[in-house]
């Protein structure tokens, strides 16, 4: 379904905006355990979480998608490997400099923040590097690995 | 916190939570938001990706149709190499690390997965750490 989709973005979108989590400073509040702690991030997505747990243990059972019958593409849930726990750290090393993760960091920049286009422009940059790295690692265990047959 | 910033943020997640649910269950898909902007760059986008992405970048438009938002400049004069390097840093780290605060932080956790409950143990430890010795913040 793919009005789903564009009602989800939106959706998405408008509760991010509303929970105060678009400003860069109520994260970084958030992140501030040992000072100023300001824990609204944590009921932004404790609610989230109670909202749409019933929905994931709903989906894992049924497979296929409510409308059109299509199939419903969940995760790995393992492992955990050093490229996850590497990227996350890497990840929580700009989060905690800015206050900025993806999603809010698109809705500013398409609400006309300069910073946040500047920023969006860097993070893609990012993106298109660690997808050719992880190419070039996958292509290069290929050609490492030993003939089967 | 203020009883109204309370209110807010839990109408807010509420939000958040029933989008992810929606697109589960409506396309089939997680709510990833770095993994669709990442696919979206080196050309492995799908409509359903496309169509999401694109609803999230209207929200604060027609939040300021509505009158519901003001749209307020965030990022108004930023540490500039800072705020490059935090970009990047999030880029290469939500692609390594295979998503964000939507796909690991929401989702991955709604999913139980124990993949999403490390990496968003991670990111959060590490970010509060990076706030904590004071390098926190783009002024």
């Amino acid at each position: 379904m793919k009005l789903a989709a564009l009602l989800s973005g939106l959706l998405f979108g408008v509760g991010l905006l509303i929970s105060g989590m678009a400003d860069p400073h109520k994260v970084l509040a958030f992140l501030d355990v040992t000072g100023a702690w300001d824990p609204s991030l944590a009921f932004v997505m404790g609610a989230a979480l109670l909202t749409a747990m019933p929905a994931f243990v709903y989906a894992r059972r049924r497979g296929r998608t409510l409308l059109g019958d299509a199939p419903i593409e969940l995760p790995a849930r393992a492992p955990i490997t050093p490229q996850l726990v590497g990227g996350a750290a890497l990840f929580g090393l700009g989060w905690g400099l800015s206050g900025l993760c993806p999603g809010p960091a698109l809705i500013s920049a398409s609400g006309g923040s300069l910073g946040a286009i500047v920023f969006v422009a860097a993070m893609g940059a990012g993106m298109w590097l660690a997808f050719q790295w992880s190419r070039r690692r996958s292509d290069a265990a290929l050609a490492d690995a030993p003939l089967r047959g | 916190m203020s009883q109204e910033s309370l209110f807010h943020a839990l109408l807010g997640g509420a939000l958040i939570g029933a989008a992810a649910s929606l697109l589960l269950l409506g396309s089939g898909r997680i709510a990833g938001i770095s993994g669709m902007f990442g696919n979206l760059l080196t050309g492995r986008a799908t409509p359903v990706a496309l169509l999401f992405l694109a609803g999230l970048l209207a929200a604060p438009w027609l939040a300021g149709a509505l009158g519901a938002w003001s749209r307020p400049d965030f990022l108004a004069a930023p540490a500039w190499p800072k705020l490059l390097l935090a970009g990047l840093l999030v880029g290469v780290g939500t692609q390594l690390g295979s998503g964000c605060t939507s796909g690991h932080g929401v989702c991955g956790l709604a999913n139980r997965s124990p993949r999403s409950l490390t990496a968003t143990a991670v990111f959060m430890g590490v970010a509060a750490l990076v706030v904590a010795f004071g390098f926190g913040g783009l002024a």
